[in-house]
């Protein structure tokens, strides 16, 4: 049911079904600003010189072999970890003072198969879980009785939005992958973001879908329009709704267009080292001579 | 305890003839206290998958008992400090993230052993004290004080009061740390904050219960109410209606026959969770057919 359900719900969806705005968050000409990044962890010098904007709608997806330091860019827009050179303005202010507006999903959670919470309970999380106090029952006449209908249209909404209801009631550990992910996805636009920061969300999920989670990620980022940057291991299921990557690499970082990043010249000079792209009749890539990872960008999904 | 000749099997006979002693009374309201207070502190326990730090935190309370006992104060002050420090330290322990528990269980049975042979010597040490332990470790229902009812009804009418301030966010963390950190939610000062009010309450209850009867009441309820939904407010109250049903049982059963109250409390929490284990094994099964028979999304259907 998984596999399929997707597709066809990120074609039925109309794309306005899905919430508007608040009106008192006017429009960000850019949601993110890098300027001159530079990033130390562990003593090592990760990647310096990074200049990036991602303006609201924009699908970014932030590529490279592993321990480059992706997930630390990740951490550096939450405002996580600081910057020892340049500055970030994150939603027009400094990286952290905004987290409630943006959908942030960690890399490879999944939740104890003995935890016994509906996904449900977790997307409404996403909405006010961090509020104090206990939320009181949605049949609770008073206080607030309208906020929290609207906040049960909302977590019914997100969880339609991602094609969950068939199994939204279940406890979360029982679930799937590919299910999980699915509800965490609606957990992060539960709040209607101005941002999602996705960090490797198609890694646990088989190729079908893959291809549908990236397809409804593009889908909501046009229709909000919400800014997303996607840590990715493998470009291909996201390729065709990509606006700007972000390319990783030890010998320096290049920005631009999935067209102008990823071909020979450009990985060559970025790896120091020859390689090769070359591009199948489906649009699909594939990536030779890669000193991390010699595979195809295509082939490691298991 | 055999005070009566026999029940009448009338309960309304019954419970006056029960109530007619104070002592009963009491017996039936601090256990009524303690029901709930375990239930709720038990289930966010069980939740957070800390059963062991319970554990740990219920078994201090000895040492504590015994010491105070040993140096001359009362035994109360002994089981308040050992458990709020015992609290501080398992919060101190690292803790390697969610599902790195080892370390946590490691450290903290360490301590565990090592209280426990103290509450030994402490005992060993003052000789007059042996016929004392029994009271220390299975607890004493029938020598409450109306004093102590009150006090005890204060300590958790504070308790759950904190609990219920900092619940929704201390489920957040409890189920999602990394999203709740990118919240905002102070993470780290909520898992401390709930071990301090897990050992004040545990400390509170210990005196009534005695040390194993606190975590038979922590765990059992909460772990059947968990077994039996998934729903975060149904499962808070299931856990709380079992605790309270499980010690008046207890407590009436003790009344007319020879054996002790927290022999029937706990035996009659067991019976309840082997049932709603039962339950759940078989109900799972019912659900999938049910999906699985379901129609094909429409997506896939011709």
């Amino acid at each position: 049911m998984t596999a399929h359900s997707l597709d066809s719900d990120v074609d039925r969806q109309p794309s306005n079904t899905v919430a508007p705005r608040k009106e008192d968050q006017r429009p960000v000409a850019s949601v993110i600003t890098l300027r001159d990044e530079a990033v130390e962890r562990g003593g090592r010098r990760l990647w310096s010189g990074l200049d990036l904007t991602v303006a609201a709608g924009e699908f970014v997806a932030v590529l490279g072999p592993n321990g480059v330091g992706k997930s630390t860019l990740v951490q550096v827009i939450l405002g996580a970890l600081p910057l020892i050179e340049g500055q970030v303005r994150v939603l027009g202010g400094a990286a952290g003072r905004a987290n409630e507006r943006i959908g942030y999903l960690p890399q490879r959670r999944s939740f104890d198969p003995s935890l016994r919470v509906r996904g449900r309970d977790i997307v409404r999380l996403g909405l006010d879980g961090h509020r104090w106090g206990l939320p009181l029952p949605a049949w609770w006449p008073w206080p607030g009785a309208t906020a929290r209908r609207a906040a049960t249209a909302r977590v019914e909404e997100v969880i339609d939005l991602v094609g969950a209801g068939g199994y939204a009631d279940r406890p979360v550990g029982e679930l799937s992958g590919g299910e999980q992910q699915r509800l965490l996805i609606a957990q992060a636009l539960a709040p209607a973001p101005d941002l999602l920061l996705l960090d490797e969300p198609l890694d646990s999920l088989d190729l079908p879908n893959q291809a549908a989670v990236a397809a409804l990620i593009a889908t909501i980022s046009r229709a909000q329009p919400v800014a997303v940057i996607m840590v990715a291991h493998d470009v291909n299921p996201i390729l065709s709704h990509l606006d700007t990557v972000v390319y990783l690499a030890p010998g320096g970082s290049k920005i631009g267009s999935p067209r102008d990043v990823i071909t020979g010249p450009t990985l060559t000079q970025l790896f120091g080292t020859p390689i090769e792209v070359l591009t199948a009749s489906d649009g699909r890539m594939v990536v030779i001579g890669h000193p991390a990872h010699c595979e195809s960008h295509a082939g490691q999904q298991p | 305890m055999i005070l009566a000749a026999g029940p009448s099997w009338n309960p309304i006979i019954d419970l006056q003839q029960m109530w007619s002693f104070p002592f009963m009374v009491n017996a039936f309201r601090a256990g009524s206290i303690v029901a709930v207070l375990a239930g709720v502190m038990g289930w966010f326990m069980v939740l957070r998958r800390q059963s062991f730090a319970g554990h740990t935190l219920s078994l201090i309370g000895f040492p504590g008992a015994a010491g105070a006992v040993l140096i001359g104060v009362a035994a109360s002050y002994g089981y308040f400090a050992f458990c709020l420090a015992g609290a501080l330290v398992i919060a101190a322990l690292p803790r390697a993230g969610p599902g790195g528990y080892s370390e946590e269980s490691a450290v903290t049975g360490t301590v565990q052993a090592f209280a426990l042979a103290c509450g030994f010597l402490f005992i060993a040490l003052y000789k007059g004290f042996l016929n004392g332990i029994n009271s220390l470790l299975f607890g004493n229902f029938l020598g409450i004080s109306a004093g102590q009812v009150t006090l005890l009804g204060v300590i958790a009418a504070l308790s759950l009061a904190a609990l219920a301030v900092i619940g929704r966010p201390l489920a957040f963390a409890s189920i999602d740390p990394h999203v709740a950190t990118a919240r905002n939610v102070p993470v780290r000062a909520l898992s401390v904050a709930f071990l301090v009010l897990l050992g004040a309450a545990t400390a509170e209850a210990s005196q009534i219960t005695g040390t194993l009867l606190v975590f038979a009441l922590l765990v059992m309820p909460a772990a059947t109410a968990q077994a039996l939904t998934a729903r975060p407010g149904r499962a808070l109250a299931l856990t709380v209606t079992i605790g309270l049903v499980v010690t008046w049982l207890g407590l009436s059963v003790a009344y007319y026959t020879p054996f002790p109250v927290g022999f029937f409390v706990t035996s009659f929490a067991f019976a309840g969770y082997v049932a709603a284990q039962a339950v759940r094994h078989t109900r799972p099964r019912w659900r999938t057919a049910s999906i699985e028979a379901s129609p094909m999304p429409t997506g896939i259907a011709p």
